[in-house]
């Protein structure tokens, strides 16, 4: 390793694009970090366990303010006293009843619609349901046409005026690298394979659905991921929930990130194994899971585990924040565990040439044993991907449900992601796909400064391109969708159950699409709505949860 | 040109406290209901203070002006 030569060389710029220089060193999660000339001042968080990052990783999440917290569950308060007193006018009659109801032979069943989730449904999402699932007509570009809709009954049936709302600034959309788009060489590589194989496969890979394009694209991702062998999908969300009950079982322990997204979530129940849950991206919390596990084995008859997978995400979609990946590899190889990371947000997004969260720490693929991902987002297509070494490969090729019985990939769309995937590689003998990343980085390093200089409360790492924008107050949910949507900018809202019930959020996605132009429309409008909305709630007083040692006191038993 | 000011500033605030009370997202009749509702209390909370805090200045200065008169008389 030349440290020297990397000493003179290295200068961190936006999402990694300076690790090229210095691609000889993946070694593992143990390279020794050098101080960078300004690593001193940026490393925030990892004090306790320096010299495993190669690059500064600043990641904050600002504490929420106290009054901003108490207003919440006041509004709260008042939604659910209103929805009670709207049951109740519900229940005798009062008004009409426009949900759905037990009917009078299953009234001595169990209830179906009493639980809370329910009550939240009806009362309080259904007020502010206009911001969400509304139809788009165009591609999901930089910008987007909308079809518009009125409620004349308080959004319990919408109804369309049959006027589109034209060039809506599109800030939700996963379209990171911005392939989703219906003009450049994709699209007619794309229109190519369609007259040639048709769009239907109706057949699963195991029988007469195996195209030739399929060995294709594995080929293409095992060499763009730099991983042995690679397994492609139809979906990405039965990649996860079909392909974890293929690897673990009974007698196995999954121990998984607490925000990981419910395809994981559904995959680790499948498959029967015992699930422990760590503290979001918190390594001492790892560690101690893992630690127990080892010393303690099995419960009751204390036999060790047959195998221990740990499942993290590249990018988690809620938070914005990214996997402290060197540091789970290092424990992972010191207890002997098993990583399964899913990079369905970060692949094609992080990283200098678009390769995910490994390369954008500069790590080797090989570190990590399972690596999926999804198409669908950052290619522009649909799928997903598992990728690792042969012998896996080839037994998930056998054992997993979504090989077996999945009807395989449809052509057009495979070749949508050769297409876009040789584009970021630089295969296709242009340098669009090198300028998409960078831009993408770009797009991100600034959006994000910029709407914390405005005093937006911003999650995240400043490398992710999700940007969660804290809004709080279930009012100012339906408010923020509906004013940005007023003034041209499509964002996309969330609140509970996706997210703790205090903390709803608006969810940006940036795209190497958006020319620094529309950025600044953007900008604009979300700073104008922030002071109608009194949104700027930041007092730059960072959480320091992620800073303060892991103890008991901190630790929530879980249940096997 | 003033007024105007003053007129969008009420209404600003006027819309934080809809907000902020999530009477928003309410529809009308509801946010009739609430209206009425904070208008009662806060008009008997006025109405009390009105009628009950004179009072209590008075037995309060009475009181003080003895325990510091006793005092000052005490002290003499």
């Amino acid at each position: 390793m030349k440290r020297s030569a990397e000493k003179v060389g290295w200068q961190p710029r936006a999402n990694g694009c300076s690790l090229p220089a210095h691609g000889c060193d993946r070694k593992n999660g143990y390279v020794r970090g050098f101080p960078g000339p300004e690593s001193h001042s940026q490393i925030h968080h990892i004090a306790h366990n320096g010299g495993l990052y190669k690059r500064p990783f600043n990641e904050t999440f600002e504490e929420t303010p106290m009054l901003v917290a108490v207003l919440t569950y006041v509004g709260y308060g008042v939604l659910t006293l209103f929805g009670y007193l709207r049951d109740f006018l519900r229940q005798w009659k009062i008004e009409k009843c426009h949900n759905a109801t037990e009917r009078d032979e299953q009234k001595d069943f169990v209830p179906l619609y009493q639980d809370f989730e329910n009550f939240y449904t009806r009362n309080l999402y259904m007020r502010i349901r206009d911001s969400w699932n509304r139809p788009i007509c165009s591609v999901p570009g930089a910008k987007v046409d909308m079809l518009e809709r009125v409620s004349h009954d308080y959004n319990w049936t919408f109804k369309y005026t049959g006027n589109i709302i034209k060039d809506v600034i599109n800030m939700g959309s996963y379209n990171y690298l911005g392939f989703a788009e219906n003009t450049d060489a994709c699209k007619k590589a794309v229109a190519e394979v369609l007259s040639q194989y048709g769009c239907g496969v109706c057949s699963t890979r195991q029988e007469m659905g195996n195209l030739d394009k399929h060995e294709e694209l594995e080929s293409l991702v095992a060499r763009f991921l730099g991983v042995e062998s690679v397994l492609a999908y139809g979906m990405g969300f039965a990649t996860n929930s079909m392909n974890i009950p293929a690897l673990v079982g009974k007698g196995c322990l999954i121990l998984s990130d607490e925000l990981n997204h419910a395809s994981l979530v559904l995959g680790a129940r499948l498959s029967g194994a015992t699930i422990r849950i760590f503290k979001h991206n918190n390594m001492q919390s790892l560690e101690k899971l893992l630690k127990d596990a080892i010393v303690y084995g099995q419960p009751r008859t204390h036999r060790p585990w047959k195998k221990i997978l740990i499942i993290v995400e590249g990018i988690y979609s809620m938070e914005g924040s990214i996997v402290r990946l060197p540091e789970v590899i290092a424990l992972k190889k010191k207890y002997k565990s098993y990583l399964y990371m899913d990079e369905a947000h970060s692949i094609g997004a992080l990283g200098p040439s678009g390769r995910g969260v490994v390369e954008y720490f500069g790590l080797n693929p090989e570190d990590v044993d399972i690596m999926m991902g999804t198409f669908s987002k950052s290619f522009g297509a649909a799928g997903g991907y598992v990728g690792g070494k042969k012998e896996l490969i080839d037994y998930l090729r056998v054992y997993s449900h979504s090989t077996v019985y999945a009807t395989s990939f449809s052509p057009p769309v495979l070749q949508q992601i050769i297409a876009s995937m040789k584009c970021i590689m630089g295969e296709d003998g242009t340098t669009f796909g090198k300028f998409r990343i960078q831009q993408l980085a770009e797009n991100t390093r600034y959006f994000r400064r910029q709407l914390k200089k405005m005093g937006f409360i911003i999650y995240g790492n400043e490398d992710s391109p999700v940007v969660p924008l804290m809004l709080y107050m279930p009012a100012k949910i339906g408010a923020f969708g509906r004013e940005m949507l007023k003034r041209h900018v499509g964002v996309v809202v969330v609140g509970f159950p996706a997210t703790p019930i205090i903390e709803s959020r608006a969810r940006i996605c940036l795209s190497a699409s958006h020319s620094r132009e529309i950025l600044d429309t953007a900008l604009k409008k979300i700073d104008e709505v922030g002071n109608l909305l009194l949104l700027k709630y930041s007092r730059h007083r960072v959480l320091p949860l992620l800073d303060r040692p892991f103890d008991e006191t901190t630790y929530e038993e879980t249940d096997d | 040109m003033d007024l105007k000011q003053i007129k969008d500033y009420i209404y600003w605030l006027y819309f934080q406290y809809l907000l902020v009370t999530c009477i928003y997202v309410l529809e009308p009749w509801e946010r009739s209901v609430f209206h009425t509702i904070t208008i009662t209390v806060v008009a008997m909370v006025v109405y009390t203070a009105y009628v009950f805090v004179p009072i209590h200045v008075r037995l309060a200065f009475g009181f003080f002006s003895q325990v510091f008169g006793s005092q000052t008389e005490n002290t003499l």
